[in-house]
């Protein structure tokens, strides 16, 4: 919202020196955020005065065009030119030369002298042009910046304007004032008035207020006016869309008569062009006491006015032009033809006030604020008005606001007023709060004086009324917002000034710290940091076919995923299901920057939307749902578990002098996964895997001693690598972190430690090429018994000695005994029954 | 060198004279040699069996009885002079020879080659846990949800009205079909109500994580990010308890000088409700009001739909952005800087913050 401050100060005492910013200064204390400073003279400077054209002498020029060469009083015959400086003529007539023609001899205009500067750094000077000294400049609205006006030059006869030659233009066209423009939260439409703001500014200063309301002589009852019925048969949430309809009707008005410039600088300044004398006025009248006002030509309606929802099927052809369908939800206001307008959003073509236009109908109508928003966003129609009336209008402002109207119509219009007027409606019930007298106090934590309660109360606009044990209070017919004693309190609050609010610490009973599970997720990223890899935080936004390849283990399976219905990119429609898409992106980010050695990991939600997605319907507001009901509320939300990924490219470390950094390859993204399942302690079981992300002999199946897999790790899929333009051999391991921390146990039990000497024999064996080390490597463990301390395996070798198809694979054993130093038959015959398991699961045969 | 002397006369183990002369010239030569291998050979030469004190040590044999004594004395103290020479200049050579090794062995380095890649943690991730971290302190825990929502939790159950303008200004990514009624959480605030459902009271809590608004990237702007929201429930709690925890809070974040400012404000879930500012005496441009978030007494309306009596109960909520505060606290002057992933930037910051 923009205060012209002009505008302010007709109802504030806004200290004449006062700029926007002391004024945004006053009303931030109050709750109004600062958003900008509107100041004409930021970019517009003088001298600037009113001038006559004396003598115009049109003079052709050879490439065809005409040029006015101009003699301008620019100081009153008879007097001296007080100003002075390089250009300006001491005789007080400047020449000029003028290329538009929409001016003639004796027409006052504004004249921009040498020294003047106008909007984009536009410095007049004297300058020789078309063989004449042009000592300044004629000027029109656009290059005044007041207008977008191309018609050339501003006559001010055409505005209403007489003025004295020699005037101080700015001052006249109002372009010595300024606006600041405040944020209005959306529960304080009333702030969304010179009226509301001129009421908050005396609250942070405590100065006087003046109400423009009260300025305004409406007649208390309204009676024969235009026929106006209300007739909602399909009140929403229960509330009547319309509960009041004001219709005032002025004839003889001539609508092509000019807007005041102080009128107009006014808008301007508050955001609103100037577009004719009627809709100016009922834009002034809305920004000055908050009540949006439609005008009709009277002359177009035919029969009374109804307000009514629509029946299907009706359309209605907009102010914009725009033919509209219209809802049934939609609250209209018609005549015997139909809609003429959306109630409080924007009103029909067919009755619209032009320039003929002669008896106007003003309509001052109170709009329920769901009706009115839930049309706006259906129709996509903002407007100064619609804002106002979702927020709330003052019920009672509408006679009042039609009044002003009225006078503004008669004054600048030349209009007469009908004495007959319509006013139908019931007022809604006043809400009645009580207010315990300790209340406010206890909720906020200062000790207000009773002074200071009913004292905020009453500026505020309310009615205080005090009973046994505290205050009733009747909200003023603008705070549709003061409903609870809650509210209250945040006025007194507010009004006593939030900077008086004492600091109390209070004391938390004993916490229990970090879950175990926030710690294990601690834990799991910063053993991914400290083994090297670097923690980054992407988008969780993917396509389809991104979730379809890395979301899902089996090629051509499609991935059920969350789809958003109004995603930044269509093409990133969707959630992730699987961590990789996101750092695969970072991973070519940040090779077109230059760095290709990467280790870059990411922890985070992934969405795997099964069974339930979310609820038919929610429960309402302020009432704890039933159970079944909550709980369909929580079986609703897809399972979002915590995955923690990583893809490495290119080298393990920087190439240096006398150091050759070793490629990254699937064992290393296999040795990350069995870093996240040994800093949580948990035993993660590898296996041959297939996943259509991988490369199909080079990836890990990451599972649970349970069987339930956890995730993947291995050499990229080349196919996909060269689709995305990544590096060969890039590898990556994504494992779901959640199944990881619950599979962790709560108590780890000690081992028991021998200090008995150590029996290492080694063992070679020669098994069939498809046999997985690992499997022979659990039967050596089987089958050795419990002197195995620990078996690993050492060497695989294939190709001369061996057999086709079939590989050796060599394993060290380590024996040792609890309770005594081990004989070296007891070891080999440990071994001997190890080697004895291997062959009968596998065929192996020692070497 | 050779391993004996020429022209060794072999010297009367009598003559005392020429005996020393023998010890004289083992220990010059003794001292003479610069290497280990120089003294081996002096050692043959002046200890071995041809040198002239071994000679001369032979002939006592052939010594009258009563000679004997003399000589045997003469020579014994003779070469036990030289063997002394001898093993302290051995040790002087080997000592020589360690340090020259060691020398040798030096290498340049600054020319170490890095081996190991220092990983990193992201900014945002460490603050968020070094926030939470304050507020374990204090006795609060730490609660989390998911950032896909049901609508009630996001709004109803925080007293946004269905058609409220309040509701729009969120920008709310919502999920296929709407009629499920899911969204992307607009803020941590679900967080509370499902504390508030969930937990036994008083309810001390800190609510970190994602957030997502439809906002294009941009330097100020960006459609994920995060935020941490505390709520406390319990008896009697007022709005200047608000403000002790949010000044201590701000202290320990950024020292003992820090000062806090309330303004009046508006958010359905709380009221009254006020932005919270915070004094950066170091902010680029001078020292200013920074807006760091939003606060205020929990609205009687959420602790209904929670099942908590407003007449019993009380609380206040606050919640600020990680990335807004590590913007003005690091000086990170571009948005798109945390997102990329542009390994320069975690890395910069390494495990702290």
């Amino acid at each position: 919202m923009r205060i012209p401050l002009s505008w302010l100060r007709e109802f504030a005492q806004v200290p004449a020196g006062a700029t926007a910013e002391d004024v945004m200064a006053e009303l931030v204390k109050v709750g109004f955020e600062e958003e900008a400073v509107h100041r004409p003279t930021d970019t517009l400077q003088g001298p600037i005065v009113v001038g006559q054209v004396l003598s115009l002498v049109k003079e052709p020029q050879s490439n065809g065009k005409t040029i006015n060469w101009c003699q301008v009083r620019v100081v009153p015959e008879g007097r001296e030119q007080t100003l002075t400086g390089d250009g300006i003529d001491p005789s007080g007539v400047q020449g000029i030369i003028c290329g538009a023609h929409n001016f003639v001899e004796g027409d006052k205009v504004v004249v921009t002298l040498p020294g003047a500067v106008l909007p984009g750094d536009f410095r007049i000077s004297a300058r020789k042009t078309y063989g004449h000294l042009s000592a300044g400049m004629i000027a029109s609205v656009r290059e005044l910046g007041i207008g977008e006006d191309h018609d050339g030059i501003l006559v001010l006869s055409r505005i209403g304007l007489d003025p004295e030659i020699g005037t101080d233009a700015m001052e006249l066209l109002g372009l010595y004032d300024e606006a600041a423009e405040i944020n209005v939260t959306p529960d304080r439409g009333y702030a969304f008035s010179i009226r509301g703001v001129a009421r908050e500014y005396a609250h942070a200063t405590g100065t006087a207020f003046t109400d423009p309301a009260a300025k305004v002589q409406a007649p208390a009852v309204l009676a024969g006016g235009y026929g106006v019925k209300l007739n909602d048969d399909a009140p929403i949430y229960g509330k009547p869309g319309c509960d009041r309809f004001v219709a005032r009707t002025v004839r003889g008005v001539d609508a092509s008569r000019p807007t005041p410039p102080w009128m107009s600088a006014r808008l301007r300044l508050a955001g609103v062009r100037s577009i004719s004398l009627p809709v100016d006025i009922s834009n002034y009248v809305m920004f000055e006491l908050g009540q949006p006002l439609h005008f009709y030509d009277q002359d177009k309606l035919s029969g009374e006015i109804v307000v009514r929802r629509a029946v299907a099927g009706e359309t209605l052809t907009t102010l914009d032009g725009k033919e509209r369908a219209l809802d049934p939800e939609d609250l209209l206001i018609t005549d015997d033809t139909g809609p003429i307008g959306v109630a409080g959003v924007m009103g029909g073509a067919s009755t619209e006030v032009s320039e003929a236009t002669s008896t106007v109908l003003i309509e001052a109508a109170h709009f329920e604020e769901v009706s009115i928003a839930r049309s706006r966003r259906r129709h996509k129609l903002p407007s100064e008005a619609s804002k106002r009336f979702e927020r709330g209008v003052d019920w009672q402002v509408a006679n009042i606001a039609a009044q002003r109207a009225v006078d503004l119509l008669v004054e600048l219009a030349g209009g007469t007023a009908d004495e007959a007027g319509t006013d139908v409606g019931t007022a809604p019930d006043a809400v009645s709060i009580a207010l315990p007298a300790a209340f406010a106090g206890e909720r906020i934590g200062i000790d207000f004086t009773e002074e200071q309660i009913v004292t905020s109360l009453e500026d505020l606009g309310a009615a205080v009324e005090k009973y046994d044990g505290g205050w009733r209070v009747t909200a003023p017919s603008w705070r549709n917002d003061l409903e609870t004693k809650e509210d209250l309190s945040e006025e007194i609050a507010r009004l006593v000034g939030y900077d008086q609010i004492p600091a109390t610490l209070p004391v938390a009973p004993p916490g229990r710290g970090l879950t175990r599970v926030q710690q294990q997720r601690r834990r799991l990223i910063q053993a991914f940091a400290d083994a090297g890899l670097t923690e980054v935080l992407a988008y969780p936004f993917v396509s389809k076919a991104a979730n379809d390849t890395f979301g899902i283990a089996e090629e051509g399976a499609p991935r059920s995923a969350v789809k958003l219905a109004n995603p930044i990119s269509e093409e990133q429609g969707f959630l992730r299901t699987s961590i990789l898409p996101g750092l695969i992106e970072v991973a070519k980010r940040n090779h077109s920057r230059g760095f290709r050695d990467l280790a870059v990991f990411e922890a985070g939600l992934v969405f795997l939307p099964a069974g339930q997605v979310g609820t038919a319907s929610i429960p309402p507001l302020g009432v704890k749902p039933a159970d079944e009901v909550l709980d369909a509320l929580y079986d609703g939300v897809p399972d979002q578990p915590l995955h923690i990924a990583a893809v490495l490219t290119g080298h393990d470390s920087p190439a240096a002098a006398s150091h050759t950094p070793r490629p990254w390859d699937w064992a290393d993204a296999l040795d990350i996964a069995r870093l996240a399942g040994d800093v949580l302690g948990v035993e993660l079981v590898v296996s041959q895997g297939r996943h259509q992300a991988f490369h199909p002999g080079r990836a890990a199946r990451l599972s649970l001693r349970s069987g339930e897999v956890v995730g993947y790790a291995g050499e990229l899929h080349p196919k996909l690598l060269a689709a995305h333009d990544m590096p060969e051999r890039s590898v990556a391991v994504e494992i779901n972190a959640d199944v990881l921390f619950e599979a962790a146990a709560d108590v780890i039990v000690a081992r028991h430690i021998s200090t008995f000497p150590v029996a290492t024999q080694d063992v070679a064996l020669v098994v069939p090429q498809d046999v997985p080390a690992d499997d022979v490597l659990t039967a050596l463990r089987e089958g050795a018994g419990e002197l195995l301390e620990d078996v690993a395996l050492f060497d695989v070798y294939a190709g001369k000695g061996i057999e086709d198809g079939r590989k050796s694979l060599a394993f060290s054993l380590r024996f040792r005994a609890a309770d005594r130093t081990l004989t070296a038959e007891e070891a080999s015959a440990a071994r001997g029954s190890a080697v004895a398991l291997a062959a009968s699961r596998f065929g192996a045969v020692q070497r | 060198m050779t391993e004996t002397l020429p022209d060794a006369a072999i010297p009367n183990p009598l003559d005392e004279a020429a005996i020393t002369a023998a010890v004289e010239n083992a220990i010059a030569a003794i001292a003479a040699a610069a290497t280990l291998e120089e003294l081996k050979a002096v050692r043959l030469a002046h200890t071995g069996e041809k040198a002239p004190l071994s000679l001369a040590n032979r002939e006592i044999g052939s010594l009258p009885k009563d000679q004997k004594a003399v000589a045997g004395k003469l020579l014994g103290s003779s070469r036990g002079r030289v063997n002394q020479a001898l093993a302290a200049r051995t040790a002087e050579l080997e000592a020589e020879n360690d340090a020259r090794i060691l020398v040798e062995e030096t290498v340049d380095v600054t020319a170490a080659p890095r081996r190991r890649r220092a990983g990193a943690r992201h900014p945002l991730s460490t603050l968020q846990d070094r926030v939470a971290d304050i507020f374990v302190g204090m006795g609060w825990e730490i609660a989390e949800g998911p950032e896909v929502e049901s609508e009630w939790f996001n709004f109803d159950a925080l007293n946004f009205k269905p058609d409220h303008p309040a509701r729009e200004m969120q920008d709310t990514f919502f999920v296929e079909p709407p009629e499920a009624h899911l969204l992307m959480r607009t803020h941590t605030s679900p967080v509370q109500v499902r504390s508030m459902l969930e937990r036994d009271l008083p309810i001390y809590v800190l609510c970190p994580g994602k957030v997502f608004r439809t906002d294009e990237l941009d330097a100020t702007h960006t459609p994920v990010f995060h935020q941490f929201e505390g709520l406390a429930i319990d008896k009697h709690l007022s709005m200047a308890d608000l403000r002790g925890t949010l000044e201590h809070f701000a202290r320990q974040m950024f020292g003992d000088e820090a000062q806090i400012r309330l303004r009046p404000n508006y958010f359905p879930f709380t009221e009254p409700s006020a932005e919270l500012d915070i004094w950066h005496p170091g902010a680029k441009g001078g020292p200013r009001w920074i807006e760091w978030g939003g606060c205020g007494m929990v609205n009687p309306n959420v602790l209904r739909a929670a099942g908590i009596d407003p007449d019993v109960y009380s609380g206040f909520a606050f919640g600020m952005g990680i990335e807004r505060t590590l913007m003005f606290r690091n000086e990170v002057g571009d948005m798109r800087d945390m997102i990329e992933g542009d390994v320069r930037f975690s890395e910069h910051f390494g495990m702290e913050i």
